[in-house]
């Protein structure tokens, strides 16, 4: 069976038991809105200042979404041992991480769109003129955090303290994506909106390293 | 198709955990559509060797073969091997029906819908069907979770304690199913406590003690005799 | 494989002086050899230490990679043990560039910390490290703890390059006054800094080597015990 069928398959039995409960998107969506609302708290930005500080402030309320969605992701497989069903079938052993993996960037890309409007009003944003590029944007860093998150979650999910160790792996490794993605969203809310080329290939970059490095290393994570 | 069992030869198979040793050597020879029932007290190993069995594992020392091919990852050999552990191996948020048909179109079973609805049918779930499994009581969990192996038509099925949290009449229909599959040729290797359900479709009996082949039928010794003799219970 | 032998123990006696030797001669030649430096002055000599720290760190931190994927090719502990020895004094050699940092720049441009471009990439290097160390203690059993650190550690590596491009793009996007050495280095300056340099790497050798012996010696340990408890059956 082609790794693109197997993981497939996977991918719709996952979004199928998503939809179903619905626990992993509700939760990460009001969090992440929660996070955005305390930090307008926090400052009273000028229109400048919103432009500059507001794409950083997303992508870190991301990030945080990010990381406590993606530890009960993984665990999920535990719960039933599930994992070792989906061990035993004979696919390419890679076909279980990507198939999360995309799930886990569904997740994220689906809590992104809705967030985006949303964003954009508490902040006072014109995303829509540029809504083609920052969505690329959006996608581009979606990828790289799930495909370190879900590795990383499935790394955490044998170890102790997970919640508290998936943060602490994970974030100094997507330091370079945070960077990348927030100054290329500032390019594009600014009053003269561009997109900065370097940044964009540099996502590029950054998810075809680790997602290479996710099929190389990745079933040594599961290995018993 | 062949519908004969495979053998599995385990080779001096060390498993190590840490500073704990689970398995210290063992070496059995199981030849095709054998039936063994591998008993012992807790921690003696049993779990362990099944997950390794089932290629979940992979032994700190020594070896193993299934079917005669140094398994580790041959697709053909994992496809027609099953396994019910006491965990279900199922998906709490889908029904019955979609653990089954996820299961086999991972397979690449051919004509998965209507072996799906067979084995179903065979385990008496058909009206259960578009249930979600949270709702199921154990028993209804092991029959599904006993659909999920069976339906892939396996050479080699590996019962790890699959009678727990069944009232007797579930391990009664457990113990008939497993013989049934035993004459179809099937090699099932179980691990138990001995109080057993199976005593006569069992060809051969094997108690582990510590990490280690403490009696073996084959070697001389009723199966009786071992299975009633599993060691203290939990 | 034997415990510590007479001529074993003469062996590292001799290294673990030489290398002493090695970084008390570094150490003077930082203070009293090398010329003092015309707008800084004095302070300006814990530079000699300050980079060779940072140089030292990424050889600990190549390494440690090479020992991970090691590992992962052969399953031999030796090269585990290596990785995490590694790794320990990957960490240790970034905190003193990170603390001989601050400790340089408050006397001479008057703050603390800047968020320059390596400082703060080597912060978020420091970071990866620490957690990596923080993963080991967490996972209990020695074979699943090798595998899953020397995957993290590969991961880590591959960031290397990415944090320091992304760090250094963002600094060029958004500039800042210049902190740190300009480029130019008086010769006698350049020898000293390669002389103190390598008295780091030999600090880097023998203390990998201790960190080493020290694992194979508690995994020796831990086998003796399972050969008795083997042989007490």
């Amino acid at each position: 069976m082609s790794l693109a069928r197997a993981t497939g398959l996977i991918l719709a039995k996952e979004l199928r038991v998503e939809l179903r409960s619905r626990e992993l998107l509700s939760t990460t969506l009001v969090f992440v809105l929660l996070v955005l609302v305390l930090f307008s708290f926090t400052f009273d930005p000028t229109a400048a200042e919103a432009r500059r500080f507001g794409p950083g402030l997303l992508w870190l309320a991301l990030l945080f979404a990010g990381s406590l969605m993606l530890q009960p992701s993984f665990v999920r497989e535990q719960t039933n041992d599930t994992l070792s069903a989906l061990r035993m079938a004979p696919i390419e052993p890679f076909a279980v991480l990507l198939g999360k993996l995309v799930a886990n960037a569904c997740y994220l890309f689906f809590v992104e769109l809705i967030l985006l409007p949303i964003f954009a009003a508490l902040y006072n944003l014109a995303i829509l003129p540029v809504l083609g590029r920052l969505l690329l944007v959006l996608l581009l860093g979606t990828i790289g955090l799930a495909t370190t998150g879900t590795v990383f979650s499935a790394i955490t999910a044998q170890a102790r303290l997970r919640e508290l160790l998936l943060p602490l792996l994970l974030f100094p490794i997507v330091a370079p994506l945070l960077i990348a993605s927030s100054e290329a969203t500032v390019g594009l809310l600014s009053t003269q909106p561009y997109l900065d080329r370097v940044w964009l290939v540099f996502l590029l970059v950054f998810d075809v390293v680790f997602l290479t490095a996710a099929w190389l290393f990745g079933e040594y994570i599961f290995e018993e | 198709m062949s519908t004969t069992g495979f053998s599995v030869q385990f080779a001096n198979i060390e498993k190590r955990f840490g500073m704990r040793l689970a398995l210290r050597g063992v070496s059995i020879s199981i030849s095709p559509g054998e039936f063994v029932a591998l008993v012992g007290a807790n921690g003696s190993g049993k779990t362990t060797l099944l997950r390794i069995a089932a290629l979940l594992m992979r032994p700190s020392g020594g070896s193993i073969k299934i079917g005669g091919e140094d398994s580790e990852t041959l697709p053909a050999i994992r496809a027609r091997c099953g396994m019910v552990s006491h965990a279900t191996l199922l998906y709490d948020e889908l029904t019955a029906q979609e653990n089954l048909q996820f299961f086999a179109k991972l397979y690449d079973l051919p004509h998965a819908y209507e072996i799906c609805a067979a084995a179903l049918e065979r385990v008496g779930l058909s009206t259960r069907a578009r249930d979600l499994v949270r709702t199921f009581s154990r028993g209804m969990r092991q029959r599904l979770s006993l659909a999920r192996a069976m339906m892939t038509g396996p050479r080699l099925l590996l019962l790890d304690e699959p009678a727990t949290g069944l009232d007797p009449e579930g391990q009664a229909w457990l113990g008939s199913e497993a013989a049934r599959l035993h004459l179809e040729g099937c090699t099932i290797l179980m691990s138990t406590h001995g109080r057993n359900e199976v005593q006569s479709a069992v060809t051969r009996a094997v108690r582990l003690d510590a990490g280690l082949v403490a009696e073996d039928s084959h070697e001389g010794g009723a199966i009786r005799d071992i299975l009633s003799r599993s060691g203290p219970e939990e | 494989m034997a415990l510590t032998t007479k001529s074993n123990l003469a062996t590292s006696t001799f290294w673990t002086l030489l290398t002493y030797t090695l970084l008390a001669l570094a150490g003077y030649a930082a203070l009293f050899v090398a010329p003092t430096e015309k707008t800084m002055g004095v302070i300006q000599r814990i530079f000699y230490f300050h980079v060779p720290s940072f140089w030292t760190a990424f050889i600990a931190i190549f390494t440690t990679t090479f020992g991970s994927i090691a590992y992962l090719a052969t399953r031999k502990n030796k090269w585990d043990w290596i990785a995490v020895s590694s790794a320990e004094l990957a960490a240790a050699f970034l905190t003193v560039g990170l603390v001989t940092g601050p400790i340089w720049a408050k006397p001479v441009w008057g703050v603390w910390w800047a968020w320059d471009a390596r400082t703060t990439s080597t912060f978020v290097l420091w970071a990866m490290y620490v957690s990596y160390l923080l993963l080991r203690t967490l996972v209990d059993e020695p074979e699943r703890r090798a595998l899953l650190s020397a995957v993290v550690a590969i991961f880590a590596c591959l960031d290397v390059p990415l944090v320091y491009f992304s760090i250094w793009w963002f600094r060029t996007q958004h500039p800042q006054p210049v902190i740190g050495d300009g480029g130019y280095l008086d010769p006698q300056m350049w020898r000293v800094l390669l002389y103190c340099w390598g008295a780091l790497v030999a600090l880097f050798l023998l203390l990998v080597r201790q960190g080493y012996r020290l694992e194979r010696l508690r995994a020796e340990a831990d086998g003796l015990r399972m050969e008795v408890e083997r042989r007490a059956l």
